[in-house]
């Protein structure tokens, strides 16, 4: 076993240029998650509807992304979309694109079942009281129902997170890509290059989704009723 | 949008065995993650002292780490400190110990939903933990767990596409194969959809059955 | 018959929760074949006492004697005390995973390693004794509350053991039930089955009891036969008590 290793890390910029990597990494997660918040609290709200040709579409939007895995998504966006509609997509581009909808669909649901899951008492009473529906939802249904999603809402950005990890297969330059541009280059000087540098890509990850799971669990607690 | 059906025709074999594998891999994976599962969950649902921390944090490290990552360690890395393992055995490894951790999560939630009442009538007519664990607790908590464990399995399966990151010919590398030698984008894609979805459609369908199946425990008592 | 060993005994019963007491020194005897009736306002440490008797609460101080057998020592086998003191709860326990046959043979076979014949013929006697025999291969969800907490009192009685416990068996049923669970209780007594019941149901306290506690604040206030309990009660507390209950 070659313990001098681990000083790969450290040689000239290599962990700087892993950093900027992972900086990459967030930079295509947070933007994907917060249109995720957006688009899905809006979708999730009109997919409370009992309008049956309302749901539809939206049910088989959300089933797609759950049938189909995500790599498979990333693929069929990065090789289709320039292949038959001359359209040049950036790598990190279709990322984008793929997490946006996927986190969407998804944080619709979670925003729906939080709104489902209130009791039906709540939206009597606040007929009962002469609420309209814009103060039911603004006084009663919100509330409530933020706290119910906030929680698996977190859980959901650790995933998303999680997965990026992916985008080093459709050529992304983010934190993978650039461990393994610095593995093939030291190759020769540091042969135990692989495990370290996919070690600290490890380490990272966890660093940044232990936390988030942490919070999520504690606040699934306090909020528990 | 054009396809060549007769190309299709040609490259089916292949699809047919990346298929087989697919399932072959992503099978072995669950069985083994439910095994992991099982004993990590009767570890923390009987809060057994020393082992009950070692099982939390594996289940820390297995939960919020990518298996993409976990795989390049196991195939890429460990070669370097002496241990060479072969594709598939790292893509097993790796499903088994991402699934493991998620199985756990479950069992446990399913085995605290099972009423302390339960649990103290089983030990008022004299049951040994052995026999509650048995008799009461794992029956009724697997009807609690079927939901979660549903959505583990269709997950996992998903989690094998990962696999074509170490080079393990399963649908999604074949698939990437495929493009690279004949640039037949739209057709090799368009299989690789439709095979996840033999697999997964009747897949969901089957496991939508078993919950309605087991569901005794939540009425009744 | 002269000077028996009292099947149980109970000296100086003190249990806490943290430094909250809930029992503050119980005394009491029970002999063989009688019932006991224990009644109280809720939160008195009624519950409590009974689930002591059957393990399912750490004591803190004092004895228990089953039959002159110390059951507070770290080497008790509360497994196989169970076999002799059964308990009936509130919630009616059944297992929803098992029939009602599977439930009511689970211990006998399981645990007591009887032969499965029989356990069966015992299990039927007893089942259509309480009216249900034609019930055995239904699930607890088919049944109704009463139905259920009468398969409970069968589930415990296949066990032979030689005292029962019953902790408010019916105070969860809805009263229309009531009777048919209370009615299996009292064909017990007949039998000469030794009992201890909490319970809110005083009429069937009166009738069926041979001895009253009266239990407060995890003291027992008064102790007497059933019938001067109910006519004449001695201390203010149980005056009290009575009185509430009547309207």
């Amino acid at each position: 076993m070659l313990n001098s290793g681990i000083s790969i890390l450290f040689e000239g910029i290599n962990l700087q240029r892993l950093l900027l990597g992972l900086l990459v990494t967030l930079r295509v997660a947070s933007i994907a998650v917060v249109i995720s918040i957006v688009v899905g609290i809006i979708i999730g709200v009109i997919r409370t509807s009992k309008n049956k040709l309302v749901q539809l579409p939206f049910r088989i939007y959300l089933e797609l992304f759950r049938i189909i895995p995500i790599l498979v998504w990333l693929f069929v966006i990065y090789y289709i979309v320039p292949a038959n509609f001359d359209i040049n997509l950036s790598s990190e581009v279709v990322a984008l694109i793929v997490f946006s909808l996927w986190g969407t669909a998804e944080m619709s649901d979670i925003v729906r079942g939080a709104i489902i899951s209130l009791p039906k008492h709540q939206v009597e009473s606040s007929k009962a009281l002469g609420l309209s529906p814009v103060q039911m939802y603004r006084y009663v249904l919100i509330p409530q129902a933020t706290k119910r999603s906030i929680p698996p809402m977190i859980n959901l950005i650790t995933r998303m997170i999680k997965t990026t990890a992916l985008l080093t297969m459709i050529g992304v330059i983010e934190v993978i890509k650039v461990g393994q541009q610095i593995i093939e280059v030291n190759n020769l000087e540091y042969p135990s290059a692989s495990f370290w540098i996919y070690g600290i890509i490890f380490l990272m990850y966890f660093c940044i989704c232990f936390p988030l799971s942490r919070f999520s669990r504690k606040l699934e607690r306090k909020w528990a009723t | 949008m054009t396809f060549d059906w007769q190309y299709m025709i040609d490259v089916l074999p292949h699809y047919k065995t990346a298929l087989w594998l697919t399932l072959k891999l992503a099978f072995i994976g669950i069985v083994f993650a439910i095994l992991v599962g099982l004993i990590c969950s009767i570890i923390q649902y009987f809060k057994i002292k020393a082992l009950s921390n070692i099982v939390q944090v594996y289940l820390e490290i297995a939960r919020n780490t990518p298996l993409l990552i976990q795989l390049f360690f196991l195939y890429y890395g460990l070669p370097k400190v002496g241990i060479t393992l072969s594709g598939e055995v790292c893509g097993i490894i790796g499903l088994t110990f991402l699934g493991g951790s998620y199985m756990a999560e479950v069992f446990r939630s399913g085995m605290e939903a099972v009423a302390k009442s339960q649990v103290e009538t089983g030990k008022a007519i004299g049951l040994s933990n052995l026999q509650l664990m048995r008799y009461v607790i794992i029956p009724q908590a697997f009807s609690y767990s079927v939901p979660g464990f549903s959505a583990n399995c269709i997950f996992l399966l998903k989690e094998t596409s990962v696999f074509s990151g170490i080079a393990i010919l399963e649908l999604t590398n074949t698939t990437k194969n495929l493009m690279g030698i004949f640039y037949k984008t739209n057709e090799a894609l368009f299989m690789l959809v439709v095979g996840y979805l033999i697999i997964l459609l009747p897949l969901t369908i089957f496991l939508t059955w078993l919950e309605r199946r087991v569901r005794h425990a939540e009425f009744g008592n | 018959m002269s000077e028996q060993v009292p099947i149980l005994q109970v000296k100086k019963l003190v249990k806490t929760y943290g430094d909250k007491p809930v029992l503050n020194g119980i005394d009491l005897v029970v002999e063989k074949g009688k019932v006991i009736a224990i009644l109280g306002p809720s939160g008195c440490g009624k519950s409590t006492f009974l689930r002591c008797l059957n393990g399912l609460e750490e004591v803190q101080g004092g004895d228990i004697l089953l039959e002159s057998e110390s059951l507070i020592s770290k080497s008790t086998d509360w497994r196989n005390v169970r076999q002799r003191i059964g308990m009936v709860f509130q919630s009616y326990d059944l297992f929803p995973n098992l029939t009602v046959m599977e439930n009511i043979l689970l211990s006998p076979l399981k645990v007591q390693k009887r032969p499965r014949q029989e356990v069966e013929a015992q299990a039927r006697e007893l089942l259509e004794r309480v009216g249900l025999a034609d019930r055995a291969n239904d699930y607890p969800r088919q049944l109704s509350g009463g139905q259920k907490q009468r398969i409970a009192i069968v589930r415990a009685l296949c066990i032979n053991p030689d005292i029962m416990l019953f902790d408010e068996v019916t105070a969860s049923l809805d009263p229309e039930m009531v009777r048919e669970v209370l009615d299996v209780i009292a064909q017990l007594a007949d039998q000469g089955m030794t009992m201890l019941i909490v319970t809110h149901e005083m009429n069937f306290a009166r009738l069926v009891a041979d001895e009253v506690i009266f239990m407060d604040k995890g003291n027992i206030h008064e102790h007497a036969p059933a019938e001067r309990f109910f006519s004449d009660p001695q201390t203010e507390r149980a005056q009290q008590f009575l009185n509430i209950l009547q309207f």
